[in-house]
């Protein structure tokens, strides 16, 4: 597309003008790089225009490394059998959260694998558990995990959240997600869950008043379409719900994978950064994905629309088993947040600021 | 669609920039406390296209260290090492042929040694060295000893820097690189390389080297205890110098690693994304008599290296084998990159890939 084209799609985007499959396409192929970065950052004043970037204080805790799901991607699963294959102890699960309620975090992340021995009753019991103890917010389990509770249990979907939601869920993390694409599940992880069960499971979990992220892994064996057709999927059911509160877009990490090839590069992630943001009209949050693009890089996505830096990950295992050791403490993620002229703000699991910095 | 988003608290001088007017010290100051790292980077990328268009150029090269021996011991070096030192280590003549002659399959097109200021290694050890990797690789340009070491010859057989220099160039140097510059301001230096020659010492180098008709690199090593006046400075003096005889090819930003330095200790704060690529822009807007602004990706990794593209900067350094002294400093990104990566990070950042030499003549091109 020439710039004067591109020029009248982000004309359309200023007018607050929504932008269909082929303009999200021809964005991504535009190698005007701040341009694009510029009209991201006019949208998320618009949506930000008190300038702070928050943060959550927050742990990812892996209950099980097991998984019958052996996506080409992942780097972290194991079989049941193999030496390093673990289920994480009660005990270890509590110090885990002792530790985060100590350096002032407020949520747990907890997610496994699809492990053939762990039922329903094994996901209530750890929320009962940890609720009774604690007072964390619990931001659990994604889709595929949720679904394969749904087989295991032979209860409805719908059954399934409401008795985990009983138990103590406040949230789902938007994993599983990847591309959002049968053609792509199909090479990538083809024993995932479909596109259309990972939305319905979203979907059910907003109705019931549980939110939730989205997340997009690209870089691997999609197409530019592909990519734009994700978000197009998550915008339309946010028009229907209005249940996800972030969107994160993070790159395919090769390292220990089946899948290998190389990931993609920073002007790549920058512009689906900075897309993410134009086509998700809907969408409050976008997220800049320090875990896999570095410090530096993190800070760069503030000027290409995001408004949030996901994290501060005491722990982060998934990503490091691809060969990714990014480790940036708060007190780097809060300078590198005013250094680039934003007030850092310490939030909530559903974005309510408890504290700026 | 520059109006759409023309509310920048830059517009004067993005004015100046479009206009062709020569930047003043407060201009790079203001630039520099400005957090609009998108405009600023568009008045750089503006700069970069007018002066080389659509291209992006890169060098198949090769690093040797002849010695890690150094009697400067900067604190902010963690490659140079006292002669005790267990680590240490020189390379013979021959080791050094040797290592030259390695690379003669691999088609560089530059050959680039530095090392430590070491007593014993005199002008003849050096101009052997000349003259053995000129043999083992004819043709390829030797772009060899910073100012620093230069100096150091001419103090130790107290001879002239032309003298030093016509010397190794009758061997068969051919271009000076940039290091050792650091930050030319006195304060700066007496903490971060006391006993290294002073700034007015190595621009002197650099005047009598392109005088001799040599074109070399020039340096700036930044995110230590420097102030944003003191990296402006930096970068004026180096323009009224170009100004007098036009003989740097380029500049060259490096962002400060603090691991394994004297300098560590200090907890320096590791250089932000927007520091860096400020400092690619605001270097790009501020020396606008130099042709080229280059990205050392070993420093910077290689995500960084390819934005950085769209930053002011038109060239990304080489495909590097055995870098050490980044590395030694704990620069967490590859030793090498293949031409086949490099050109490909080129390409999808929407520029046109171009091999050159060290001298900026084209090699190859589109790839």
């Amino acid at each position: 597309m020439l710039s004067a084209e591109i020029n009248v799609v982000l004309g359309k985007v200023l007018n607050g003008e929504r932008l269909n499959m082929e303009e999200g396409v021809a964005l991504l192929s535009c190698s005007d790089l701040t341009l694009l970065g510029q009209a991201a950052s006019a949208i998320r004043e618009r949506k930000h225009p008190k300038k702070a970037v928050s943060f959550v204080i927050d742990r990812n805790i892996n209950y099980t490394n097991v998984c019958r799901c052996q996506c080409k991607f992942c780097a972290f699963y194991r079989g049941e059998t193999d030496q390093d294959a673990y289920i994480l102890p009660k005990e270890e699960l509590f110090e885990k959260i002792e530790e985060t309620l100590a350096v002032g975090g407020t949520t747990v992340m907890i997610q496994g694998g699809l492990h053939p021995q762990l039922g329903l009753d094994y996901y209530l019991e750890m929320l009962r558990s940890i609720k009774e103890r604690y007072d964390i917010w619990i931001h659990s389990f994604s889709p595929p995990e949720v679904q394969y509770m749904v087989e295991t249990s032979g209860l409805t979907l719908d059954e399934v959240l409401k008795q985990l939601q009983e138990a103590g869920l406040d949230s789902l993390p938007g994993g599983g997600a990847e591309i959002l694409v049968n053609r792509v599940r199909e090479k990538i992880s083809p024993n995932k869950v479909s596109w259309e069960q990972w939305m319905s499971v979203m979907k059910v979990a907003h109705k019931l008043g549980m939110k939730s992220t989205a997340t997009m892994m690209f870089g691997h064996v999609e197409t530019l379409e592909e990519r734009v057709q994700h978000m197009i999927r998550v915008r339309e059911v946010q028009d229907e719900t209005g249940g996800f509160t972030a969107f994160i877009p993070w790159s395919y990490q090769p390292m220990n994978t089946n899948l290998g090839g190389e990931t993609a590069t920073g002007v790549d992630y920058l512009k689906t950064l900075a897309v993410s943001r134009i086509m998700l009209d809907n969408v409050p949050n976008i997220q800049a994905s320090w875990v896999t693009q570095g410090a530096r890089m993190g800070q760069v996505a503030l000027s290409f629309g995001a408004n949030d830096f996901g994290s501060t990950m005491l722990e982060e295992n998934v990503v490091r088993a691809a060969g990714v050791t990014n480790r940036v403490p708060l007190e780097e993620i809060v300078r590198c947040i005013k250094d680039a002229g934003f007030t850092p703000a310490q939030r909530t699991p559903h974005y309510e600021i408890i504290k700026y910095y | 669609m520059q109006d759409l988003f023309g509310h920048s608290e830059l517009k004067d001088i993005a004015k100046k920039v479009y206009d062709g007017e020569r930047l003043t010290r407060e201009d790079g100051i203001r630039l520099y406390h400005s957090n609009d790292l998108l405009n600023i980077g568009r008045m750089a990328n503006y700069i970069r296209e007018q002066k080389n268009g659509n291209h992006a150029y890169f060098i198949v090269n090769r690093h040797i260290n002849h010695t890690n021996i150094c009697e400067n011991r900067c604190q902010l070096c963690a490659f140079g090492r006292d002669a005790d030192d267990p680590k240490t280590y020189v390379l013979s003549l021959d080791e050094i042929e040797e290592k030259a002659r390695s690379c003669r399959d691999e088609k560089i097109s530059e050959i680039h040694i530095v090392g430590g200021l070491h007593p014993e290694l005199k002008l003849d050890y050096y101009q052997e060295m000349m003259r053995r990797v000129r043999r083992a690789l004819p043709g390829v340009i030797i772009q060899s000893f910073t100012a620093v070491e230069i100096d150091y010859l001419a103090k130790l057989h107290n001879l002239s820097l032309e003298e030093v220099l016509k010397a190794m160039m009758d061997a068969g140097l051919d271009s000076l690189p940039g290091g050792g510059a650091e930050i030319f301001a006195p304060r700066v230096r007496e903490i971060i390389c006391d006993k290294k020659i002073s700034g007015e010492r190595w621009l002197e180098v650099h005047k009598a080297a392109h005088r001799l008709g040599m074109k070399t690199n020039s340096t700036m090593l930044y995110g230590h205890v420097e102030t944003i006046e003191e990296r402006i400075d930096h970068m004026l003096a180096l323009r009224e110098v170009q100004d007098e005889t036009g003989g740097f090819l380029t500049f060259i930003p490096l962002a400060f690693h603090p691991r394994n330095t004297q300098l560590e200790t200090m907890k320096l704060s590791r250089n932000t994304g927007y520091d860096v690529l400020k400092t690619y822009a605001i270097s790009r807007l501020m020396l606008d008599n130099f042709d080229h602004i280059k990205g050392y990706w070993i420093m910077i990794g290689a995500k960084m290296a390819q934005v950085s593209l769209s930053f002011g900067v038109d060239d990304l350094d080489g495909t590097v084998v055995e870098e050490k002294i980044a590395h030694d400093a704990g620069a967490d990104t590859d030793q090498y990159m293949s031409k086949e990566r490099l050109v490909k990070m080129i390409k999808a950042a929407g520029r046109y890939p171009v091999e050159r030499d060290t001298l900026y003549n084209v090699l190859g091109e589109g790839f």
